[in-house]
């Protein structure tokens, strides 16, 4: 049997490896999936084999077969068994194989804990390494929870190699389990100063990473980021901490003024970081840089070869402009031709980064020739994406705060018609919305807007002609309804509706033949209306008869809206025959079904409708979880952007009186303003009458030569009457100036500027009902890292806060103290002196030379609103029990004109959990330690927990700095050290809401008042 | 944060691929086919930027890529990396994969595709850049290749003092080797 085995795996060393199979693949291209299906065959019998050596081979080829796109999760056991070896070789091997397989839902992963437990604290650096590598790519919750303390014992190794890789992964374990954040946070500190820069560079690294979520609880950080800054002369960590600052500055402004004079620097320096600092903290700033980019691109684009370094800086340059605009509009809106210039770049991703810019450089004034130039870009592209971004910038930038530039909405119409002729565009509904957008909120394009789609309808061939362009048939969706809804601006309603009941419509997707169905119903309305008008009824019957002939076509439709919508609107005409074959008029009744106008509603309307009596919006509607329970969700919202939403402020509160005044003043406005319709009952003349659109040629397109869809000379012609219109208005200005000049030199007259043409100047032909209402402002979130709130002192000054006791692992005797102060008031906080009276068994550590009972300065002063922290070094003599430090800081005050001196007594406590030290410990040490015999027991019982079993053991470990043993389903056994080398052991049970822990540790006074600090968590929840 | 490093040659053949975020093996073809076509269709003159496909997660993400010879080096990133740091990145690598094979050409990626992974996993962790260093990336590779050499070495050694003809010395020796590599 042995002999076999032994055979076998003799032979098996002559099998393929990875190479063979490489070669295999190459020299089988014919039928490459038939021979990688032998070859899987013979790697499942290699699996099968006893010898690791044979296993790691064939997961070595399944990793390359994974390359290729073949699934080799079946493997996922054998992978571990792979990385369970204990030669380095295969198990490198077999964790490169589960880093690019392994995943959340890889039910094995919870078999290699252990492993991975193992292999971190093996005495091989390359074990470790390898190890983390493998788990930063597979980590999943579980992992995360279980894992996090060894991973933190790993920052403190002793080789480089291994702290960094520590420090890396923690922040895949933050991500994956939050609470282990606010224990390694410290940690994670004192890494940023660690004097390896490989380490250094990877705390930058996360800390960053962290900081983009959530860059307010960093802000303390600023300080120590900024000495890294200028002294660091590694690129990449300069980099990172630019970015970080890019992050924190819209949060504390002062820091943009001091980081300006370095950061300078580093752009003289080194030019090629500018495109990392995004931030831009001050106009002298933005402008060093502003000028310098510029520079760049002018210079890149000045040069005849276009070499693929100068493109990156263009793109880079690029980059940045737009991170400026979002700031700084104007400076950038200088640098327009610049950027146009761009936009005819052959590199396309330089056009597509000029065209984010486009956004904020147009004006009321340059609005038409800019689109007018992208509609050029629209003709030359190929290729959709391109053609598509294209489409939607120029809808972006038309559209921006309520069509905020845009002055001529005949010429926007006429541009969304162009676009329509865009081949495979997917965008069409985007067009589609627009126009009805535009339709409905501006009454006074409605007739043109009415003729335009009239024509869209007719030639409506065009749009479907082949399937390729699909997606622009939306924009009949939206031809239909305003051809329909507004069908009284119709000039030849009879033409529009046998268009619309054409037998090629059924082709068109469901919900815009449901559209077209309903509209022709509103369409037949308007028909009969005119027609009964006259004398002749024939006309009408035909009308009728019409509808009748055409809409069983869209009765039989597949869709079931259309045929609901087909069937109803069929039985409704018949019924109209009857009785028009009765002489009777039915036009108005008819009319009367699509009677009142459907109007654009504001985003916030729901604000105007009134709460009902006896609802209490603030009130719970279920009982609050207690306040115990939300202390602990807390860490989950580590990463949470939002702050928990506060109360909205009452818009109620605005006095009826104050009401009245404003709606006066509106009107007023209205009553003075010639271009506002909407309170005018005769719309229709007040466009007409309107100054400066009186030549704009109302319906201008020729309706008897339908096939041609009104194109580009349509869109240019606008800018021309747009011109002549802003002509006569400046001469309109002018005299009014004049007069007003007049009523200057009669009396008191007003300030005005009477310059070249400025942005306010050009008064809109059309206007916008604007429905937007102002938004309420969004709330940055604000999460605190404060935690295990042992100590917390607070006046209406500044607020201490105690976040952590850790005991210091090196020397037993001391524990650090990490305090977090807070300036809450509106004055200056210095000379801060923190002084606790010494015990007998605690006593502060003071520098050499000073008296026992001198104060400490703390190294920093606190402007209003700023935190920062502090550490405090306490030596103790005995850890056995827990202890209350009283102390007092004092500070001064400092106003403008005046400064005092105040105290603030707080009480440090110190509890027995904060000589506990998280240690690993494996379950046949440990059972070694239970055996030994000189550890005393004792015990104690919860009740009433409800919590899961995983959950529990999470709280102690993190709350008491315990780690997990080994745990069988209900049961754990736990660890934890003490600073000055006490065991204690824990077995925790549960069984329904009891839980008993059984504790062992050589010193009992300490190991009772543990418990009783355990006991309190948990009776705190 | 990098999301996939993809490396292909010129007709789009994986030479490397490594995602740091899970897909299933459909997708992954998919999101290379992709980047290969979008890469692919660039001219030699323009710049190493362009913004990612659909499926790896629109324009959020940028791919950032290199062409060397017959192959492409292509890095998905999100908004934290820097353009230019993630250039001089794929440098560095190509470099080191330089120095690792000497004269490194594609053939040395298609056979030795896992030393590629170990390279890659010393500057590249997670997504996050671990390394930036070369010198300091090439010793440890080198000093994880020495320790795999020694174990084989030692295994090497055994197999040439047994011989495998004689079966009946075999039987004892190849205990022996069980009970030992089960003890290392």
């Amino acid at each position: 049997m042995a002999l076999k085995i032994v055979k076998g795996s003799i032979d098996r060393m002559f099998d393929k490896n990875l190479q063979d199979l490489v070669r295999g693949i190459r020299n089988h291209k014919e039928d490459e999936a038939k021979y990688i299906s032998t070859c899987i065959d013979e790697i499942k019998q290699e699996l099968k084999q006893d010898n690791i050596a044979v296993k790691a081979n064939a997961v070595c080829k399944l990793t390359y077969l994974q390359m290729l796109g073949y699934d080799v999760s079946w493997a996922a056991f054998n992978i571990v068994e792979v990385m369970s070896s204990s030669k380095f070789t295969y198990k490198r091997i077999g964790y490169l194989a589960a880093s690019q397989c392994f995943h959340e839902s890889t039910d094995v992963i919870m078999l290699t804990t252990n492993q991975i437990r193992k292999d971190l604290s093996s005495p091989n650096q390359y074990d470790t390494g390898v190890a983390l590598t493998g788990l930063s790519c597979f980590v999943t919750p579980d992992l995360a929870r279980d894992l996090a303390n060894d991973i933190m014992t790993l920052m403190s190794h002793t080789k480089p190699y291994i702290r960094k890789k520590a420090v890396l992964i923690m922040y895949k374990v933050f991500l994956k389990y939050p609470e282990s954040l606010r224990p390694a946070f410290p940690r994670l500190k004192e890494k940023l100063e660690d004097p390896d820069p490989g380490v250094q560079s990877a705390a930058v690294n996360v800390i960053c990473e962290l900081a983009r979520r959530n860059p307010k609880n960093y802000l303390s950080l600023a300080p120590l980021f900024f000495k890294l800054m200028t002294s660091s002369t590694n690129n990449w960590v300069l980099i990172k901490i630019i970015k970080l600052f890019g992050a924190l500055t819209p949060l504390e402004p002062r820091l943009g003024k001091k980081l300006i004079e370095p950061l300078t620097n580093l752009i003289h320096r080194k030019i090629h970081i500018f495109s990392s600092h995004k931030m831009l903290c001050s106009q002298s700033h933005l402008i060093v840089s502003l000028s310098r980019i510029a520079v760049l691109i002018s210079l890149s684009s000045g040069m005849p070869n276009h070499s693929a370094s100068i493109q990156v800086m263009k793109y880079l340059g690029l980059l940045a402009m737009s991170k400026i605009l979002k700031t700084h509009p104007k400076s950038v809106q200088s640098h327009k031709d610049l950027i146009l210039q761009c936009l005819d770049d052959k590199d396309e991703s330089i056009r597509l980064r000029a065209l984010d810019l486009l956004y904020g450089m147009v004006s009321k004034k340059n609005l038409m020739e800019i689109v007018k130039k992208l509609m050029l870009h629209v003709d030359k592209a190929e290729g959709t994406t391109y053609r598509d971004e294209l489409l939607t910038k120029i809808i972006d930038i038309c559209s921006q705060s309520n069509y905020q530039y845009i002055t001529n909405f005949e010429w926007y119409i006429s541009i969304l018609v162009e676009l329509t002729r865009l081949e495979g565009t997917r965008h069409g509904h985007l067009i589609a919305s627009q126009m009805l957008d535009v339709a409905i909120r501006v009454r006074a394009i409605r007739v043109f807007a009415v003729a335009q789609m009239a024509t869209l309808l007719d030639n409506a061939h065009l749009l479907t002609g082949n399937m390729q362009r699909m997606g622009i048939c939306e924009v009949l969706y939206a031809a239909a309804w305003i051809c329909g809804e507004f069908s009284e601006h119709l000039e030849n309603p009879m033409q529009t509706l046998e268009a619309m009941l054409r037998p090629k419509v059924a082709t068109l997707p469901g919900h815009i033949q449901a559209v077209y169905v309903q509209n022709a119903a509103k369409l037949f309305a308007t028909v009969l209306k005119n027609q009964e008008g006259n004398t002749d009824s024939t006309a009408a019957q035909e009308t009728s008869q019409l509808m009748i002939d055409r809409l069983p076509l869209f009765v039989q439709s597949a869709n079931l809206e259309v045929q609901e919508r087909a069937s109803c609107i069929l039985q409704l005409v018949k019924y109209i025959q009857k009785l028009q074959q009765k002489d009777v008029e039915v036009a108005e009744e008819v009319c009367a079904l699509f009677a009142g106008e459907l109007n654009p509603v504001a985003p916030k309307a729901q604000k105007k409708v009134p709460v009902p009596e006896g609802l209490d919006l603030d009130a719970w509607i279920n009982e609050p979880p207690s306040e115990s329970e939300s202390e602990d969700e807390q860490p989950k919202a580590i990463f949470a952007k939002e702050e928990p939403k506060h109360s909205r402020p009452r818009h109620t509160e605005v006095d009826e009186k104050e009401l009245a005044r404003r709606r006066e003043a509106r009107k007023q406005e209205q009553a003075n303003n010639p271009f506002y319709i909407k309170a005018s009952p005769s719309s229709q003349k007040a466009y007409q009458e309107a100054p400066g659109v009186e030549h704009i040629p109302v319906v201008q397109i020729d309706l008897s030569v339908p096939l041609k869809v009104p194109g580009l000379p349509m869109s240019d012609q606008y800018v021309k009457l747009e011109e002549e219109r802003r002509q006569k208005e400046r001469a309109d200005k002018k005299k009014k100036e004049k007069k007003k000049r007049k009523e200057k030199r009669s009396g008191r007259g007003r300030k005005h500027d009477s310059g070249p043409e400025s942005e306010e100047d050009i008064t809109p032909a059309h206007m916008v009902d604007i429905v937007t209402e102002e938004m309420p402002e969004v709330h940055r979130s604000c999460l605190n890292i404060t935690m295990n709130l042992k100590g917390n002192a607070r006046t209406n000054m500044i607020s201490a806060k105690v976040y952590d006791i850790q005991g210091n692992l090196q020397d037993g005797s001391q524990v650090v103290v990490s305090v977090i102060f807070e300036n809450k008031c509106d004055s200056f906080l210095k000379s801060m002196e923190f002084n606790v009276l010494d015990s007998l068994n605690s006593k502060l550590q003071r520098p050499e030379g000073s008296g026992p009972h001198d104060g400490l300065t703390v190294p920093f002063q606190l402007p209003p609103g700023v935190s920062n922290e502090a550490r405090f070094v306490f030596t103790v003599q005995s850890i056995v029990m827990p202890q209350k430090l009283k102390g007092t800081l004092t500070f001064i005050v400092k106003n403008e004109d005046s400064s005092t001196h105040e105290k603030l007594d707080f009480k440090l406590h110190f509890t027995c959990t904060s000589y506990l030290i998280t240690t690993p410990c494996y379950s046949d040490a440990f059972a070694k330690l239970l055996e030994s015999g000189d550890l005393k027991c004792s015990s104690v019982r919860l009740e009433g927990v409800i919590m899961p079993f995983h959950h529990l053991l999470a709280r102690i470990c993190f709350h008491h700095h315990f780690s997990v043993v080994e745990r069988i389903d209900s049961c754990a056994s736990m660890y934890s050290r003490s600073i000055q080398g006490h065991h204690v052991c824990l077995l925790v049970k549960t069984s329904g809401q009891t839980v008993s822990i059984d504790a062992k540790c050589d010193e009992p006074t300490l190991l009772g008042n543990v418990l009783d600090e355990i006991k309190q968590t948990f009776s705190q929840c | 944060m990098i999301k996939a490093i993809l490396i292909f040659n010129n007709h789009g053949k994986p030479r490397l691929s490594k995602f740091y975020e899970h897909y299933n093996e459909d997708t992954e073809q998919q999101i290379i086919r992709e980047t290969f076509h979008l890469v692919s269709k660039r001219d030699e003159n323009v710049c190493n930027f362009l913004e990612g496909g659909m499926l790896i997660g629109g324009s959020d993400y940028k791919l950032i890529y290199r062409h060397y010879a017959t192959l492409y080096f292509v890095f998905c990133v999100d908004s934290s990396e820097s353009e230019l740091g993630i250039l001089d990145l794929i440098q560095v690598f190509v470099e080191t994969l330089d120095k690792c094979f000497e004269n490194v050409c594609e053939l040395d990626l298609i056979f030795h595709v896992d030393k590629v992974h170990n390279i890659l996993a010393e500057m590249v962790m997670g997504g996050m850049v671990l390394e930036t260093n070369m010198n300091e990336i090439i010793t440890q590779v080198d000093a994880q290749n020495k320790m795999e050499k020694s174990e084989v070495m030692c295994f090497v050694t055994f197999i040439n003092q047994c011989p495998c003809l004689d079966i009946c010395s075999m039987q004892g020796h190849c205990f022996a080797f069980h009970t030992a590599s089960a003890s290392r």
